[in-house]
């Protein structure tokens, strides 16, 4: 089994007057210009170099880092490189307060945890670049700095199976 | 309790005995799978990684749509299309190549896609088979790959809403200026995680390439698919097309239950317009009415379409767009550009100063055709205006007649 709390520390998507990022697109994640890119290596470099005031994320990530965002965080099309490229920095888990369908999907299947944080844009001052948080993806309680405590939405049976997996291809083997 | 329309297809595409109920995760039996030049490389890599040479699950509902980059405008795109080609073939799947067209339109106009069947595919706007009461849904590549071997899917199946379109759509109005107001009143998260079915005689009056164009939007306004139920004009012509004889029954129950109904009424609408930095920033195009442009695009898997053409040739005829703008035509797929030559369509706008290009995306996806530069103002009928997406300049998006009269001008013009 792996380990079901995840710790990190914190990125958050704010635009550039402060205010969480909302519809972060996959062309900012991941832009049209890479996508002939099939090495999950060679992602990573070029993660969010789309998104204004965050193109050079992909320098100051660390592995095991938590990202957060506010609503329909990975709307548009269906690229997995939009997921791929995060995993290839090491991030551990992407916090919002939604997420776009298909990139949530990919994310599942990539066995990326995905945390829906609802109301996360109400209290999105509290969280702040570099602070620490943990979640718990059985029960959705997150802990911010050892401190503040929060309710986040667990993983489904269906995400946590395929993140217990590996990914969808271990998980359809396991079931089909 | 009654099903809405995603229940019923889902329904009649899986075996388990998980309740075919909101919120429930489903395997989903998939009628047909794609893949096109974006991710297609990344399928069969996936693929191999995990299935090595083992065969697909039915080579005859495996398909890949080359819509992209076509033909490629540079080696790693050339490389990425020969990697699916050389394995279609020791697989003996069928390729639409670089010559086809948009995989979605090709999916309506070959038959491949028909009311009630369920098609994915790595394109965000597969939903836009919604038009005609298909599943078709956009996946990442290592969805698709598993889709190829297993032939099937989980789903979760989407709580749906009704949107209510009523009111006659007053002229010069058209389906994307319809499109634009529903996707205004929706905006960016409006369905997200939802199934829209769309009725009212504004609906119904629609034709194809219209539904298609609304269908075509859902993806914007954060939707899983919109779904127009098919006329008997459409159901005619998807028997045409896909050779069967009937299809599932796919009209919602009575008392199925939908999570939210928003009714819009088009009585008195003006041409609408979608300013940057998104598709939901959408104003009257009389608000930004006289700002100059520098280039058009028609085109795109929303407004490419014969009809949208000849609906722009009509205007343009015997005419000249304004010296200095670059206006490109995209046509949708080989069909469509067949339509346009013959008709004489494409010789019109030839002669109003249009590049016509072959078949496909275009400038939609920063493919191979008309990229913004900075400080560039583009009009285009695609679907998307997100900074970064067509290039470094300004997207608009409008319908093709808005376009077309903007063209002529040479600024952001109300068409009449």
């Amino acid at each position: 089994m792996k380990e079901t709390t995840i710790q990190g520390r914190l990125w958050v998507l704010t635009e550039p007057d402060g205010a969480l990022y909302d519809d972060i697109d996959t062309d900012m994640i991941f832009h049209n210009r890479y996508l002939h890119i099939t090495d999950v290596a060679q992602m990573g470099q070029y993660a969010l170099d789309n998104l204004k005031g965050w193109e050079d994320f992909a320098k100051k990530a660390q592995p095991g880092d938590i990202v957060m965002a506010g609503r329909n965080f990975g709307s548009g099309s269906s690229r997995q490189q939009a997921v791929d490229c995060f995993q290839a920095l090491g991030i551990s888990a992407i916090v919002a307060e939604s997420f776009g369908a298909i990139y949530k999907r990919n994310a599942i299947n990539s066995g990326l945890p995905l945390v829906t944080f609802p109301n996360l844009t109400a209290i999105a001052a509290q969280f702040e670049n570099g602070a620490t948080l943990a979640i718990n993806l059985e029960t959705g309680e997150a802990v911010l700095n050892d401190e503040t405590r929060f309710q986040a939405d667990p993983l489904s049976q269906v995400q946590m199976d395929i993140y217990q997996a590996g990914n969808l291809f271990a998980y359809g083997k396991t079931v089909l | 309790m009654g099903k809405t329309i995603v229940q019923k297809i889902f329904q009649a595409h899986t075996s388990g005995d998980t309740p075919v109920e909101p919120e429930r995760i489903i395997w989903l039996g998939l009628d047909v799978r794609t893949a096109r030049d974006f991710a297609g490389a990344n399928v069969v890599q996936n693929y191999r990684a995990h299935y090595g040479d083992t065969p697909v699950a039915d080579q005859d509902r495996t398909f890949f749509t080359f819509d992209l980059v076509v033909p490629p405008n540079n080696i790693p795109y050339a490389n990425n299309q020969q990697i699916c080609r050389v394995w279609a073939r020791a697989q003996d799947v069928k390729v639409y190549d670089v010559d086809a067209g948009i995989g979605s339109h090709v999916a309506i106009e070959e038959g491949l896609a028909y009311p009630g069947s369920t098609f994915v595919g790595t394109d965000s706007h597969l939903n836009i088979l919604g038009a005609i009461g298909s599943f078709g849904q956009g996946m990442g590549d290592q969805d698709i790959a598993f889709a190829f071997k297993t032939g099937k899917t989980w789903f979760e199946v989407p709580p749906t809403m009704k949107v209510i379109v009523t009111g006659d759509l007053p002229a010069p109005c058209t389906a994307r200026d319809l499109t634009l107001a529903v996707m205004g009143r929706l905006g960016s998260k409006g369905a997200l995680g939802r199934a829209i079915e769309f009725y009212g005689p504004a609906i119904e009056a629609l034709d194809l390439p219209g539904r298609i164009t609304l269908a075509s939007q859902v993806t914007e306004m954060g939707g899983i698919i919109g779904f127009i139920p098919p006329s008997e004009e459409i159901l005619a012509y998807a028997r045409q097309r896909s050779g069967r004889a009937d299809f599932i029954d796919i009209v919602a129950d009575p008392d199925a239950v939908y999570v939210e109904t928003v009714e819009i009424d088009v009585t008195g609408l003006e041409p609408l317009i979608a300013c940057p930095p998104n598709p939901a920033n959408v104003v009257p195009v009389r608000e930004v009415a006289g700002k100059r442009i520098d280039s058009v695009f028609l085109g795109s898997c929303t407004n490419g379409r014969f009809e949208d053409f000849a609906a722009v040739a009509e205007i343009v005829k015997g005419q000249r767009i304004a010296s200095w703008v670059m206006a490109s035509v995209v046509p949708a797929t080989r069909t469509v550009f067949e339509q346009m030559l013959r008709s004489g369509v494409l010789a019109t706008l030839f002669d109003a100063g249009f590049i016509i290009s072959n078949p496909g995306c275009g400038g939609c996806a920063s493919g191979h055709l008309g990229m913004t530069g900075v400080g560039q103002v583009n009009i285009s009928t695609s679907n998307r205006n997100f900074p970064g997406k067509q290039g470094a300049g300004d997207t608009y998006l409008a319908s093709p007649a808005t376009a077309a009269w903007s063209a002529l001008k040479g600024e952001i013009t109300v068409p009449e």
